[in-house]
Formats: structure tokens, C-alpha cells, sequence
């Protein structure tokens, strides 16, 4: 199919659920408006660590209108998206760890009652030592904000090695050692979560939910309601944009579920945006040091990483975040020789996790700016030095990765001539810079979450007299338009149009189980799926159609909605008539399709998180305009050259690696998710510095440069049709190239991110004093790192596993539904 | 954010009849104009008043007068000062400071009064209520430590108005009325640097009218410093109203915004200036001047020193804007816009 001239596939098209969209038809969860329905709000804790004494909830469920009074007595059991760490409960039970930890509940005939009620709810806390930066995680082990870690209150350290580091790093001809630091900021969805819960007509609970992951949600409200999984449907709702902020099973929907439970009533629930910022579960703040040894030629002998993420108050994705910080260093340029050590601490504040590049945007700022510092002490121009040191395809890394297509030349390449780099780097006016970065990034985790040998994504199609196909599949529509790359797959091998196709999607009861919207996985894997079940079902209609009209299988062409005889293009019959002959021969038509990603060569424990079908790669270049005096900064233009494999639909894939630059310019210059705390001997407090969408910066489309994006497209065998993912790569490369165009443009080097005039101003001093022409951290603290793992890389015959891991005994129980162990292996 | 508490709403249709409901439950009643500052601050319950005395019905707050100088009633909005092409021929400074508050939405809603008015703002003050629970509250409302500067005797909020510095550089009046009559207030003088006592006006009293001297031979310029090309309140601002004779200055006043708790003149750049011909050196000496006195507090956003520092740029800006330079590129720059697209 792959290699056919394709007519849907690959066009400019508009997305099948835009003019919903547009025409405000879209239904958003908190549009679901249900008869007798309740309405929910939650009390959130006002200080950042303490115990609960006493809850007195009496007042509150005598005011009048409130139905029901929750706290965390009616939540028992504990939940969390990782199996490692089912940390939450849906509302506290002994203690509160972060301010917005939510404390109670209270159901009412409207919103305003629920608000009064929460007013009359009395919380006793007794307060307990607040953690406000990881230096104070690792200084003080107690009090523990969680009973569970990896020692007092760190979650989580590895430590991992691929051959002999330190003797390639001592063996080189230049040592870079670098620090950097990366805020954390957040993922700033346009809509604020929302959720409704409802006891359907045969008793069942039903949960409508702004969820990027109803699949991991559905998990979450069996386990925590005690409820069988079947007897629960959840429908993800068309998300107002989710960048990994709706990846988590979340408080405010166990509760509203707990609720419709108890009182067979609806209730809804709909966040404000003070809320949204402490549910949170965004950019992890990242402190890393890099020790990279080069020869005198540019080539790379070995790479020393430590990270330390402030994970904030609970563990989310925060494993996974932490083994990514150090995953994908290596699937981009050749590392012979790397050792990765990396720790996250629990903090008191709203918890971090998945932000669009899920913890290796960070990572990936340190090293594209180490890279532009190494160029330029050799002497040797940035672009050419990458050129240079690209991996080559087909090669597994010396972290068992395997990298398969590889189009990071071609889109350095495009860039550089796009952007004149040639004639303009490092020869513009004082002021004015151009700035290069790379990046790669997964088109899908290779393993699931809750391991198992189940397919990532299912999809199932419905064939019948009326001609047209209905597509199920659980993934979830974020605005991403995986609705669109459904509809698009199943359309081109059938030979009908999109519209033809009617995409119902995340919902638990209607669909088949995908994974869910995160880790850029939907297109190659639901992409597959789809392609399966369509091609199975194209199979069942040649047969059929093949024997009516009595020409050989082969030669049946499914085009124009129609299917004829590629020999004699007026035999043949359309698409309808093609569907009633097949279920007049074989009955009711209903195919399916599915997809489990290759296994990983990777056995070492921390393995599981890395590995990918393919990998994305971009390369972009910025250019800056930085007032020497002010430090004020202006982005003019964005290059960004995408390799995308192939592109299914060109209109949502450019609007993909736009909005990454537009999103990257905000974490770049701007955005950050910080937090005040009040001087120590006045107060315990620790409060979000500004949870509002007015005070915290994201860029407005006055902020916007103009942007060139190329797509490099050379089709990858794993992918549907040849695509990659795009939704997240292309977000990379732009942080670190704005701190490289910085460093062109004005000669100082901002080694974190934001970016802001008064850290420029603050280098341009320290250079004028005679001190380095630098802003950034100083140093990376002393961390108490585990044993490290040592793992021989493939060229010195390793096997992927690691020499002196113990031996675990095998666990899989006989059902692959049940739990063994994680993906991400602790 | 909790939703709007409830409140008593009155629609009166003359300003007599508005000053009555106002002088009958002081301390009770708030004017509601736009709405666009307070309904937003009621919902964070930094404002309570149990009634709000409407003025949109009060077609008396609504003339523009030019002629002799300018007349603007209060309930003006500002993108109907902005649309008038006399206001921006007589007074380019009002005009390019009322085209830079927040965005056209709220620019359609927000009046000249309620801009003049504009609460200070705090970064520890405009929280919701659970926040500044979360906080123990602060000395502006609920609380009483100035967080800002914990042995601060008196609230250190930032006033955040752009339209304020300037209609002050412009030597403009506003008209104030109560039951008990009316008196008109120079603009310098309707503002105190106490960010809750930040206004003379008393509670009873509502801003009818602001009415600026001609303006025959004079110059103005506004500057503003934000994060963004829209959206945000000022950080640091630079009005600046000056007359020339030839290339020479007779008369000049140089206002910053945003650098305290009421718009700040700075006599000593005025006296640096004055009679002086506006030659760089000039500029830059009166840029200094007015850096001294800008006391940015770490209320806002971005870092106080930079603020601090960026108040001789904007002094620059608004100078040489005044000069006569062409200032487009540098102002594109800045203001992330030429604010041309905004007429």
C-alpha cells in the first residue's frame, strides 16, 4: 500500500472535525449539560505540607442545597498513573503536600452553593517542614513528604553506564563541563479540565472527561472506586488542547465518579484556571550538568549527564520524566561512550510531569548549547560540526535504541541554506545573531505503562449498505487531529473520501483500547491499526467483488469510490454496491486492526523508557535581535526543517511544528511555572508565584515571529504510509537555538532558560567586570547516586543487559491484562 | 476563581441621580464603568461593595469636546478615545497610551474614568481569596503585612494606569462630584504614593469629566514597558508633554508610571531640560534624573533592578519621541507593534 500513488494521504486537506470546531458545534466536557445534574467543586489545602488533625464538614452539609459533603474517608484506596507510583488519593487522607492539594468535596444544586459550602468546611492542619527547592529535598530526609522513594525525599536516582566513560572522556582532546538549568512552566491549555459523571440507565457509571488518556483513567476509577472495569465507560471529550496537562487520572474526576455513584444523580465539575495551574503536571525544572569529551576534530568520545528534576508534591509520570532527561541523547548524534545519572525529588509543590518532549526538552537545552560551545572553540562552524557527528541510520546506540530512518542532515541542510546561515552566523551587526539547534523525539513509547504484551492501539471498522465506514478507535482527539488521521488512513485504503468515514473515538464502551494521546503516539500507531483493519476489510470486498464480476483479485483497484478492474476501468462498481456484494457473500462486515510496537533491544531496568518504533528529528534555526543596552529581545524569523517521513496531511502537520515554535518561543523567552515562598520565620507558605493566565507570559500573536518550516519527508517503513510524529520534536530545537543566537548576537551566554532581558543585562556585567560573559547556575549538588548499572554497548558485543544488574525473577502473572511490572521499571 | 459574590445593582441616568445613590451608603457603594478592573477584583473578592452604582446609562459621561483644549467624560471608552482622530492630532501621548492598555476586548469595555481609577496591582494582592488565604492576606485587604517589604509601614502596590502618567504630563484636570457638590482636581493631585489610599477622591465621589488645557504647540509621547505585545499592565512607563521653541524646550514634564504607587513627575529632569536644546546629552541627563526617583518594588513582572534601569530607556524613547526622531523601528521593537494597526 505504502509505496502506491496515494490520493488522500499526503494532500493539503481541511481537518474532518474543523468546521465543527469553527462553528462552535464541538461539544467540550463542559458543555455536557445532563437533566437533575449536580454541580462540584473542590476545597484545596492553603498550606504546602502538612497533617490534617481534623476535618469538620458538618456546617457545610447543612447549608442548604449541598447534597453531599466528601473527604478523603470515602477514598481509601490510592491511585497513579505509573504502577510505581500510585501516590494520590482522589482527595487527601492524613496529609496535604502541596497548596491546591485538594481536601474536600462538596456536591450542591449549583456551582455558587458548592463555593458557600466550601467556606464553612473547617481544616485543622499541624504544619510540617515545607520544601520549597530540591537543595532543600536533599538537604533534610525528614519529615518525608511520601512514605515511599528511594531514600527520605528523593523519589527517584539512577544511574546508568554505557562502556567505559571515564577513560573515553580522559582520553579526549577537549573536556566541556557545563551546568544549566531549565524552569519549569506549564502546558496551558485554552480549556480548563472539566468532567461530568453519570449512573447510565442500566446502572453503569459513565465519565465524560477532558482526558488526553481515558484508557489509563478507566484503570484509575476501577481500581480506586472498586468498581468492575466493565461496568465503567469513560468518554474523552474532545480536549481544548492537553500538551500532556490531561495525561493523568485526576482528583476532581474520581470525585465527581464517587459522587454520581452515591447519589445517582450527574454531577460536573469544571476547574478554574487557578486549579489548572496546580493540577498542573508540566515541565519538570531541571538543574544538569554535562562533562563531554570531543577529539580535536569534533567527534564526541563520551558524555557524562547528572539531572536533578524538582518533581513538586506527588510522582505522576515523574520515573519516566526522570529515566527521559537521559534517554535520547545518543539518537542523535554518535556517543560511543555515555553514563547517565539522574534524580527527582519530591517538592511542595503542584506535582510535575508530561509537558509536550516529556522531560527531554531540558536535557535537550544543554546539550545543543554544550554542542554550539564545543563548535566554537574548535573553531569549526556549528552546523558543520553536527553534519559531522549525526548518527547514521539503521544503528542501534550505545543505549540499545535503534535508530531507524534518519533525516537530521537533510534538515540541518535545509536550515542552514533557508536562513543564509552560510553569509550571516557569526557576521552580523553587534546585536543581531542567528542561532542552530537540533532534536529527535519518539514517535511513540515502545512500551506501555502497565506492561504487558497487549496491542497499543486497536482500531475496528463497520461496513454496511449505506457505503459509508465508521472508524472506532480509542484514541483521543487534543485538538491534534488524530480524528482527522483516523478517518484519513481508513479513507485511502478503501478509495472513498474522508468524509465517507465517521470517526468515533474515546470512548471505552464504543472503542477498541489505544493507549492514549501522549508520547507522539497516535499517528504511527493508530495509523497501523487503521491500515490494518482497512486493508482486511478491502481484502473481504475484492474477494467478493472479484467473483461477482469475475476478474482476478489482483486487479481490482479501490479508487473514487469506486472498485474496478485496473485493466478496464469501466468495469467495476462503486464503493456501495462493493460493500453489498461482500455482505450479500460473507454477512455483516466488521474488521479490526492492531498494533504492538517492535521489541526493544534495551533488557537493562530503566530500558523501557526510550525505545520507539522510529524517531522525529528537526533542526531549526533562530534569529534574535537583542538590545545591547536593555537586553530586550526580539525573534524577527524561526527556520525549522522537520523530518516527518511523510506527511499524511501537510496542513495539520504544519500547524503542529508551528505551534511548537510558538510554544518553544514561550518556554524560551518567558514562560515559568515558579512559586513565592514567604520569608521563613514569618511564614510556612509556599504559594504559586502567579497562577493566572495574565501574569504567567505566554507569548500572544504580537510575540510571534514569522516562520519558515520545510518538511523533510522520506517515508520510514515503520510508520503509516511512512509518517513519524510531529507533535512534539519540532518544540525542541528552539530554546537551545535562541540561547545560541543570544551568544551570536551579543557574545553572552545565557546557560538557562527563560531567556529574559535582565539575565542578558546581568551576563553583558559580569563580562564588562572581566568575569565570564555568562548568566546561569553555578554548580550541580552533591546527589547520593545508586551503583551505577553498567551496560556494554552493541559494538563492544553487548547483549542489552547489564553486567551487574541483579537477576529478576520473572513475575508475569498468566493474564497479560493484569499488572506484572511497569514499562518503566523501578 | 469564585464567580461574582451578589451585590445590589443601580442604573441611575444623571450624574446627580448616580451621586445620590453613592453619598447614601458610603463605603457600601462602588462605581461600575467597564467593569474590566473591578468586576474582576470582586471576584477574587478583593472588592466587596454590597451595591454597584452603574454609570453606562449616563449619556452625560459620554461627550468629547475639542476646542480650546479637550473635554472627555469618564464613561468615554477607550477605543472610542482612540478612534478620535482630533484626540490623537491634539494629544499623541494620551493617545498612544490609551492604544496600549490591555487588548481591543477590554479596550471596547474599559473607560477613561475606570483607567484613571484602576486599582493598584500587587502580585501578592490580585490572587484569588484561596491564594491570599494560602499567604495569611496582605495590608491592602484582609491582612496586614505588606509582603512586598515585610517592615513596609504602608502598602507598596503599584499604580498601573497608562493613561494616568500621561493626562498628569498634560497638565489635565478631573472633575469630581458628589452630593455634596463638585470640585475639580489637577490629575497630579488626585493620586497619593500609598497603594491603598490611592486616590483623594472620597468613596461618595465619581470622576465625571477630565479635561486637558490646549495643547497648541506642544508635543507628547507615551512609553510603555511590558512583557508582551498586549494584554499586560504596565511594568514601567514614561509620559512625557513638552514644549519647543525651535529646538529649544520652554516647558516640559516628565511623568513615569508604574514605578510607585501613583504616577511619579520628576522635577529635576524638568529642571535639567528647561531651556535646553534637546541634544542626546540632554536627553540622557534627564533620563537619569527620572531614574533616581523610580522605586520599582518585586510586585510585578520582571526583576526590579531591570525595571528600574529600563525607566532611563523609556525616558529616552518618549524624548526623542518628542524630538521629533523616528522612532517606528525602536517602538516596534518595544511595544511588539507601531500601534498604527490599532486606529
Amino acid at each position: 500500500m505504502s509505496d502506491r500513488q496515494t490520493r488522500i494521504i499526503g494532500q493539503a486537506r481541511r481537518r474532518v472535525d474543523g468546521r465543527a470546531k469553527v462553528t462552535g458545534q464541538t461539544r467540550f466536557a463542559d458543555d455536557i449539560v445532563l437533566p437533575r445534574m449536580l454541580h462540584c467543586r473542590l476545597l484545596r489545602s492553603t498550606v504546602p505540607h502538612a497533617r490534617i488533625v481534623r476535618i469538620d464538614v458538618s456546617r457545610a452539609e447543612a447549608h442548604p442545597g449541598v447534597h453531599l459533603v466528601l473527604t478523603g474517608d470515602s477514598f481509601p484506596i490510592s491511585y497513579g498513573v505509573l504502577p510505581v507510583s500510585h501516590d494520590e488519593h482522589a482527595l487527601c487522607r492524613d496529609k496535604v503536600r502541596f497548596v491546591g492539594d485538594p481536601v474536600a468535596a462538596v456536591v450542591a444544586r449549583d456551582e455558587a452553593t458548592a463555593a458557600e459550602a466550601l467556606a464553612l468546611i473547617d481544616v485543622e492542619y499541624e504544619p510540617l517542614r515545607t520544601y520549597a527547592s530540591p537543595e532543600d529535598s536533599l538537604s533534610f530526609p525528614e519529615p518525608r513528604i511520601h512514605e515511599y522513594g528511594d531514600d527520605g525525599n528523593i523519589h527517584k536516582v539512577v544511574s546508568l553506564q554505557f562502556g567505559d566513560v571515564d577513560r573515553a572522556i580522559a582520553g579526549a582532546d577537549h573536556v566541556f563541563d557545563d551546568v544549566f538549568f531549565f524552569e519549569g512552566n506549564t502546558h496551558l491549555p485554552l480549556e480548563q479540565h472539566a468532567s461530568v459523571a453519570a449512573i447510565d440507565a442500566d446502572g453503569k457509571l459513565v465519565v465524560w472527561s477532558s482526558t488526553q488518556t481515558p484508557h489509563y483513567l478507566h484503570r484509575s476509577l476501577a481500581k480506586a472506586l472498586e468498581t468492575p472495569a466493565a461496568h465503567i465507560r469513560v468518554i474523552a471529550t474532545p480536549n481544548g488542547g492537553g500538551f500532556g496537562g490531561k495525561s493523568d487520572p485526576f482528583n476532581h474526576e474520581l470525585v465527581v465518579a464517587k459522587a454520581a455513584q452515591m447519589l445517582d444523580r450527574p454531577v460536573k465539575i469544571c476547574l478554574n484556571r487557578e486549579e489548572v495551574f496546580y493540577c498542573h503536571r508540566g515541565r519538570h525544572p531541571v538543574l544538569m550538568r554535562y562533562r563531554t569529551g570531543v577529539t580535536k576534530d569534533g567527534q564526541i568520545t563520551g558524555m557524562d549527564l547528572q539531572t536533578l528534576l524538582d518533581g513538586g508534591a506527588y510522582g505522576s509520570y515523574g520515573v519516566a520524566s526522570t529515566f527521559y532527561t537521559g534517554a535520547l541523547q545518543t539518537v542523535t548524534y554518535q556517543i560511543p561512550t555515555y553514563r547517565f545519572r539522574g534524580c527527582r525529588v519530591f517538592t511542595n509543590k503542584p506535582p510535575c510531569g508530561p509537558k509536550r518532549g516529556h522531560g527531554t526538552p531540558q536535557s535537550r537545552f544543554g546539550q545543543e548549547v554544550q554542542l554550539d560551545k564545543i563548535a566554537e572553540r574548535l573553531g569549526v562552524d556549528p552546523a558543520d560540526l553536527r553534519l559531522k557527528i549525526v548518527a547514521p541510520p539503521d544503528t542501534l546506540t550505545a543505549n540499545f535504541l535503534q535508530v531507524r530512518t534518519i533525516g537530521l542532515a537533510r534538515c540541518i541542510q535545509t536550515v542552514v541554506e533557508r536562513s543564509g546561515w552560510r553569509e550571516r552566523f557569526r557576521k552580523l551587526p553587534r546585536g543581531r545573531g542567528l542561532g542552530l539547534a537540533c532534536s529527535s523525539y519518539l514517535s511513540g513509547a515502545g512500551l506501555p505503562i502497565n506492561w504487558n504484551d497487549l496491542p497499543h492501539s486497536g482500531v475496528q471498522l463497520k461496513l454496511d449498505r449505506s457505503g459509508g465506514v465508521t472508524a472506532f478507535c480509542g484514541a483521543t482527539e487534543i485538538g491534534q487531529g488524530s480524528d482527522d488521521v483516523l478517518v484519513a488512513c481508513v479513507a485511502e485504503v478503501l478509495g472513498i473520501e474522508p468524509v465517507d468515514v465517521r470517526a468515533v473515538t474515546g470512548d471505552t464502551d464504543l472503542t477498541p483500547v489505544d493507549l492514549g494521546s501522549y508520547s507522539s503516539r497516535v499517528t504511527l500507531m493508530m495509523g497501523n491499526a487503521a491500515i490494518q483493519a482497512a486493508e482486511r476489510a478491502r481484502d473481504l470486498i475484492a474477494q467478493a467483488v472479484a467473483s461477482k464480476l469475475g476478474i482476478p483479485v489482483e486487479r481490482l483497484v479501490f479508487a473514487e469510490r469506486r472498485v474496478f478492474d485496473s485493466e478496464d476501468p469501466g468495469r467495476g462498481v462503486t464503493f456501495q454496491e462493493a460493500v453489498c456484494i461482500a455482505e450479500a457473500r460473507v454477512g455483516t462486515i466488521g474488521t479490526t486492526g492492531s498494533y504492538t510496537p517492535p521489541k526493544s533491544p534495551a533488557r537493562f531496568k530503566g530500558g523501557g523508557v526510550g525505545p520507539s518504533p522510529t524517531y522525529s528529528y528537526t533542526a531549526a534555526v533562530v534569529e534574535v535581535d537583542v538590545d545591547p543596552e536593555s537586553g530586550w529581545i526580539t525573534v524577527p524569523r524561526v527556520w525549522i526543517a522537520h523530518d516527518i517521513g511523510r506527511a499524511l496531511n501537510p496542513t495539520l502537520v504544519r500547524g503542529q511544528v508551528e505551534g511548537s515554535v510558538y510554544m518553544g518561543l514561550g518556554e524560551a523567552l518567558m514562560e515559568e511555572q515558579v512559586f513565592r515562598r514567604l520569608p521563613p520565620r514569618l511564614s510556612n507558605a509556599l504559594v504559586h508565584k502567579f497562577p493566572s493566565i495574565l501574569e504567567y507570559k505566554s507569548p500572544t500573536t504580537l510575540d510571534m515571529p514569522e516562520i519558515v518550516t520545510d518538511l523533510i519527508e522520506d517515508p520510514d517503513p515503520a510508520g503509516p504510509f511512512g509518517a513519524k510524529e510531529v507533535g512534539q520534536g519540532p518544540l525542541l530545537p528552539i530554546m537551545p537555538a535562541v540561547a545560541n543566537a543570544v551568544y551570536d548576537a551579543i557574545g553572552v551566554r545565557v546557560d538557562e532558560v527563560p531567556i529574559t532581558p535582565d539575565k542578558i543585562v546581568r551576563a553583558l556585567q559580569a563580562q564588562k567586570a572581566g568575569k565570564p560573559a555568562r548568566f546561569g547556575p553555578a554548580d550541580f549538588p552533591p546527589v547520593p547516586w545508586p551503583e551505577t548499572l553498567h551496560v556494554t554497548p552493541p559494538w563492544e558485543g553487548g547483549d542489552g543487559r547489564a553486567s551487574n544488574e541483579p537477576v529478576r525473577r520473572p513475575k508475569r502473572k498468566a493474564d497479560a491484562g493484569v499488572e506484572a511490572t511497569a514499562g518503566v521499571r523501578s | 476563581m469564585m464567580r461574582l459574590p451578589s451585590f445590589r445593582y443601580v442604573a441611575p441616568r444623571t450624574v446627580e441621580e448616580a451621586a445620590k445613590w453613592m453619598s447614601g451608603s458610603p463605603g457600601e457603594a462602588m462605581v461600575l464603568a467597564g467593569g474590566t478592573d473591578l468586576l474582576p477584583n470582586m471576584k477574587r473578592r478583593q472588592q466587596t461593595p454590597s451595591m454597584l452604582v452603574a454609570l453606562r446609562h449616563v449619556d452625560a459621561l459620554r461627550a468629547l469636546r475639542v476646542g480650546g483644549g479637550l473635554s472627555a467624560g469618564a464613561g468615554i471608552t477607550l477605543t472610542e478615545l482612540v478612534r478620535d482622530a482630533r484626540v490623537r492630532a491634539m494629544c499623541p501621548g494620551l493617545w498612544q497610551a490609551a492604544a496600549q492598555v490591555a487588548t481591543p476586548q477590554l479596550r471596547n469595555m474599559a473607560t477613561l474614568g475606570g483607567n484613571l481609577c484602576l486599582d493598584t496591582r500587587c502580585t501578592y494582592y490580585d490572587q484569588t481569596h484561596e491564594w491570599r488565604k494560602a499567604i495569611g492576606f496582605c495590608m491592602k485587604r484582609d491582612g496586614e503585612t505588606c509582603w512586598v517589604a515585610t517592615s513596609s509601614p504602608k502598602c507598596l502596590a503599584v499604580s498601573s494606569t497608562d493613561t494616568a502618567p500621561m493626562l498628569q504630563a498634560l497638565g489635565a484636570t478631573v472633575r469630581l462630584v458628589s452630593a455634596a457638590g463638585e470640585r475639580s482636581v489637577a490629575v497630579g493631585d488626585l493620586y497619593r504614593n500609598d497603594g491603598m489610599e490611592y486616590l483623594t477622591r472620597r468613596a461618595d465621589e465619581i470622576l465625571v469629566d477630565v479635561r486637558i488645557p490646549d495643547q497648541e504647540g506642544r508635543r507628547s509621547a507615551y512609553w510603555k514597558l511590558r512583557r508582551r505585545g498586549s494584554f499586560d499592565f504596565p511594568v514601567a512607563s514614561a509620559a512625557v508633554s513638552a514644549r519647543l521653541e525651535g529646538d529649544t524646550v520652554a516647558d516640559v514634564s516628565i511623568v513615569l508610571g508604574a514605578v510607585a504607587s501613583r504616577p511619579l513627575a520628576s522635577d529635576k529632569a524638568r529642571r535639567l531640560l528647561v531651556g535646553q536644546r534637546l541634544t542626546g546629552e540632554a536627553i540622557a541627563a534627564a533620563a537619569d534624573a527620572a531614574y533616581e526617583i523610580a522605586k520599582p518594588m518585586d510586585n510585578t513582572d520582571f526583576e526590579l533592578v531591570w525595571r528600574k534601569r529600563m525607566v532611563k530607556t523609556l525616558v529616552t524613547c518618549a524624548l526623542r519621541d518628542v524630538r521629533g526622531d523616528d522612532v517606528g523601528e525602536l517602538r516596534q521593537r518595544l511595544a511588539r507593534q507601531t500601534l498604527q494597526m490599532i486606529a
